[in-house]
């Protein structure tokens, strides 16, 4: 524990850590110090001058190092006749400190006045109206009249794009560098700079496009003003006209919380989502939400939405049907085939849903299988991060190794934290076959080539070298594995490798230990959970099928399997998908954002969240559809509500068992300390009060793992060229693709070459190029990067070209 | 006893003496709808929105009205100006701008609540209607004729020509 200081703020005693800002201490005891431009989580710069105080220090006798005291005996405090910012000095022993007394109050209003004399004062028309906290400070301490003339004011750039997500008003402007500090010191993307001085002080960004940063959103929360505001929020709604919802990102496998606010859409009639914003969760997300997550959310209120039953007709047409006769027919036709059932669920589902399938395909003896490339869901339920880990918490001390993953792209928010860490002293080791972006903060960079991670693993743990000798001898070691370059059997034996490397070097069963796997969905450890599996050859578990209920993945679209016909085929989707389009039946599902139900992330934290829109046309969840089904079939299982399923869950399912809806809404106290009423402090990101989620031990924790063992695979691969997915955060997935404003910033149809090998091909950017893949022939743009491999083509998934691991590929130039 | 009773037809007399002399004034009541009078200058009845002179929409979208509403009848969604297609000489408009007039109690909070003066309680009375629907006054409904002086909404104009999110004219060019 570090060293405690006692000091007094407005005559209140304070203790607090050595270290700690007169800001931060004054806040822990109750007492707000207006700010703008100090943030909790940036460093303090005492650029706006709001934050001044009267401190008085004690004084020491200079011949003798005593203290000098009173008459009474108390310490003689001398003031030094000058305000100083209280977000820049540090507490000290016996400082008495005013924060409110008129000295101090007549430097707040003349310096209020000061910032209002350049603000242009159209909180009217301001998104910002309503949450900002200039606007909140001036109803606090303004003085209601400026002594500086209205016709003086000058006049800047409104509504200015800074990049394709936000919009700039140089004249709401004050200059706090809250925007710019974020990017260098959080997001790592220092894109933002101040440019001109004084009065015209302005914020610029040198990336092209502008402000390239995957964090733009956030600066918006930032931002004490109405300078910075979405785009995609713009002129919307106004603060106070929206409900709030707690609910989770369901774009990657982190888990942000997030509230979504809502409010009526005169177009149609209907609740809509207006903007997504940042929920307190200091142990996933912290403040912050990457712009996928903050500006993908217009798929739940698409035009494309199914919302009737689809059954095929005689003629071979899907038409609307009732949910009667959709069920009769479902019913009907797993009564009279009871055999050969197959339900392929994708990792989106909730875990009610997949509690309710798996219940349901269980009682037709039917085979599960998950939608997924990546394996390893039973390694992290074993080996998993474990109970009450933050890496928040986590600096010196601690080794973190990323393997075969490309984090800022798949799981943005946990590149933000790592990075943080390793910013904080933990050992970063990155070993991925190509340079990515999270190994500037990385202190072993491990090279290697495809098809070669799990010997990089095996190499860490038996040969001798820096990387390994750091991560053995760690207090702490957590592994996150991803998919890049494997398959489902190369991921297996990777997952394996990971495992046994924490299991020898003793980093499991421990808190701030563990195995994280980087799933490609929201839930995909539920899934696992839950029973579902992914399967080694999924084409041909598919094609052996004589009924499948698909729900939530499109295999035909994916190009897992060209066609599913001669089957009886039930989908439960958002949206007509390639699948969905040859099923016999196709059922409206809810989307997350209209329903509710818990998320298990990557970190194995299971997280509620809650309807926030009305059912769009006659859709239900997938848990509901499952249990009617089963209904209809006599299947013993739970009719009712998703809390219900939960109770359920937590009653029969091993794991889960530890859970309780209580447990899952608890909200610990959180530091910074996040107030709709003191807004300036931490900016706009929502206070969190509907719980920060259960993190699920481990099995580790309750006895010792066995190392179990595994052959490495042959490369399945020869030499020449090769072609690799790797994933892109802006793909062109329709929940992504349905957002406007990510539309210039989605992946093209484009293959990513090495200039050597393009050179070597005559080719160069954007020529069209035909790319085999076996017996398969796709057509694409060429895009030329430094940073891929030579005789490595990269292929971001989702963008029409299927792969399922890395394969041979021919190019040749289209004339 | 009998004095009392003589003052009663006293009383009466007094009375009649009433009804004889209003028969030769002039009457208060008037022929409505033929003949209608004029409200007092303070009389808050339904509201319109306004229009400078060169035609542009006073309103800007900002729904305060909305919130300083207390019977919640007003419901505005804005929308941005562009030069080719101009309603306001602001930033926004209101692009949905429905009074939801059966909930309305004319307190005329919206009118003090408006920055630029677009909403005004004006002396129009007569609310009847026949459906409940028709009691939703749009903004086509609500709007002021456009002046002589001016041109329809929207308007193409000049770029830069409006460059403030809220304008600071009386009357603008």
């Amino acid at each position: 524990m570090s060293e405690k200081i006692t000091l007094t703020i407005d005559s209140q005693q304070v203790i607090t850590e050595k270290g700690t800002k007169v800001v931060d201490a004054a806040k822990s005891a109750g007492i707000d110090i207006s700010v703008f431009c100090y943030h909790p989580k940036l460093e303090p710069v005492g650029a706006c001058r709001i934050c001044l105080v009267e401190i008085g220090r004690t004084q020491r006798d200079r011949s003798t190092g005593e203290l000098v005291l009173e008459a009474d005996g108390t310490p003689q405090i001398s003031f030094s006749g000058n305000l100083e910012t209280a977000c820049t000095v540090p507490v000290a022993e016996g400082m008495v400190i005013h924060t409110a007394n008129e000295k101090v109050t007549k430097a707040r209003e003349d310096i209020l006045e000061f910032i209002l004399t350049s603000h242009p004062l159209d909180c009217p028309v301001c998104d910002k109206g309503g949450e900002c906290s200039l606007q909140e400070m001036t109803f606090e301490y303004g003085l209601g009249e400026s002594r500086f003339p209205l016709d003086e004011k000058i006049h800047l750039g409104k509504h200015l794009p800074l990049g394709d997500m936000i919009t700039l008003d140089q004249e709401r402007c004050i200059q706090c560098g809250r925007c710019v500090r974020f990017q260098k010191e959080i997001a790592a993307d220092p894109v933002l700079e101040f440019y001109h001085r004084g009065r015209k002080t302005d914020i610029v960004s040198y990336s092209n496009p502008p402000f390239d940063s995957y964090w733009s959103g956030n600066t918006t929360d930032l931002c004490p003003v109405g300078a910075l505001t979405t785009r995609d929020f713009r002129f919307e709604a106004r603060i106070w006209e929206m409900n709030a919802s707690p609910s989770i990102c369901s774009h990657c496998t982190v888990g942000c919380n997030i509230t979504l606010n809502t409010r009526l859409d005169p177009k149609t009639g209907r609740s809509k989502i207006q903007r997504v914003m940042p929920r307190q969760n200091e142990w996933v997300n912290e403040i912050w939400i990457c712009d996928k997550g903050r500006f993908a959310h217009n798929f739940t209120s698409s035009e494309e939405r199914l919302t009737k039953p689809l059954a095929r007709n005689p003629e071979g047409k899907l038409k609307p049907v009732t949910w009667q006769k959709a069920i009769k027919i479902a019913s009907e036709r797993l009564k009279s085939h009871p055999d050969g059932l197959v339900t392929l669920a994708g990792g989106r589902l909730a875990n009610e849903d997949f509690y309710q399938l798996r219940t349901l395909t269980e009682g037709l003896s039917g085979k599960l299988i998950l939608d997924s490339s990546l394996a390893g869901g039973d390694l992290t339920a074993r080996v998993g991060l474990g109970q009450g880990s933050n890496i928040k918490d986590l600096g010196s001390g601690t080794a973190i190794l990323v393997i075969a993953c490309d984090l800022e792209e798949e799981a943005p928010l946990w590149w933000l934290r790592v990075r943080a860490a390793a910013e904080r002293g933990a050992t970063l080791i990155v070993a991925n076959p190509r340079e990515t972006k999270l190994e500037k903060s990385a202190e072993y960079i491990l090279r290697y080539e495809y098809g070669e991670e799990t010997q990089t693993v095996l190499d860490l743990l038996e040969k001798e070298s820096e990387a390994s000798r750091v991560f053995k001898e760690a207090e702490n070691g957590i592994v996150l594995f991803g998919s890049e370059g494997m398959n489902f059997g190369s991921s297996q034996v990777l997952a394996q490798a990971c495992a046994n490397l924490l299991i020898k070097t003793n980093h499991v069963g421990k808190t701030n230990n563990g195995l994280m796997a980087v799933w490609p969905e929201v839930n995909t450890q539920g899934a696992w959970d839950m029973g579902f599996k992914p399967d080694e050859n999924l084409p041909e578990a598919l094609k052996g099928a004589e009924t499948l209920i698909i729900a939530g993945a499109d295999p035909v679209g994916d190009g897992i399997i060209p066609d599913l016909k001669g089957k009886f085929l039930l989908v439960q989707e958002l949206f007509l998908t390639e699948t969905a389009a040859q099923a016999d039946l196709v059922l409206p599902v809810l989307a997350v954002t209209e329903k509710s139900g818990t998320f298990t992330s990557g970190e194995r934290r299971v997280q509620l969240f809650e309807m926030a829109l009305p059912a769009s046309g006659e859709c239900l969840a997938d848990h509901e559809i499952a249990a009617k089904l089963g209904q209809a079939l006599g299947i013993e299982m739970i009719q009712g509500s998703a809390e219900q399923v939960l109770e359920e869950i937590i009653k029969h399912q091993p794991g889960y068992a530890s859970l309780s809806l209580a447990a899952l809404g608890e909200v610990p106290e959180q530091q910074p300390f996040v107030a709709k009423e003191v807004l300036s402090y931490t900016g706009t990101v929502f206070r969190n009060t509907s719980g920060v989620g259960v993190q699920l031990p481990s099995a580790a924790e309750n006895g010792k793992m066995p190392l179990e063992k595994f052959t490495l695979p042959q490369k399945g691969f020869g030499d020449g060229t090769l072609a690799v997915p790797v994933t892109r955060l802006y793909d062109q997935g329709i929940m992504v693709r349905t957002s406007e404003i990510l539309s210039p910033r989605l992946i093209k149809n484009q293959l990513i070459l090495n200039p050597i090998d393009a050179e070597k091909e005559g080719l160069s950017a954007g020529i069209r190029v035909e790319i085999s893949l076996g017996e398969r022939t796709y057509e694409a743009a060429v895009d030329i990067d430094q940073k891929v491999p030579v005789g490595v083509i990269l292929i971001p998934r989702s963008m029409g070209i299927p792969l399922d691991g890395p394969e041979n590929a021919v190019l040749k130039a289209v004339k | 006893m009998k004095i009392p009773e003589l003052l009663k037809v006293n009383e009466i007399f007094r009375g009649l003496w009433i009804t004889f002399r209003s028969m030769f004034e002039k009457p208060v009541t008037i022929q409505y709808p033929e003949e209608k009078r004029p409200p007092k200058p303070r009389f808050k009845g339904r509201h319109a929105l306004k229009r400078y002179d060169n035609g542009l929409e006073k309103c800007i979208g900002c729904a305060l009205c909305a919130a300083a509403c207390p019977s919640d009848a007003i419901f505005v969604e804005p929308a941005e100006n562009t030069d080719e297609e101009r309603y306001s000489p602001g930033e926004r408009y209101a692009a949905t701008y429905e009074i939801n007039l059966m909930r309305c109690i004319y307190c005329g909070f919206c009118a003090d609540a408006c920055p630029t003066e677009a909403i005004v309680l004006e002396h129009i009375y007569e609310l009847a209607y026949l459906d409940r629907r028709e009691a939703f006054f749009t903004k086509e409904k609500l709007l002021d004729p456009v002046p002589d002086s001016g041109r329809e909404t929207p308007q193409a104009v000049e770029p830069g020509l409006f460059n403030r999110s809220i304008p600071e004219m009386k009357d603008p060019v």
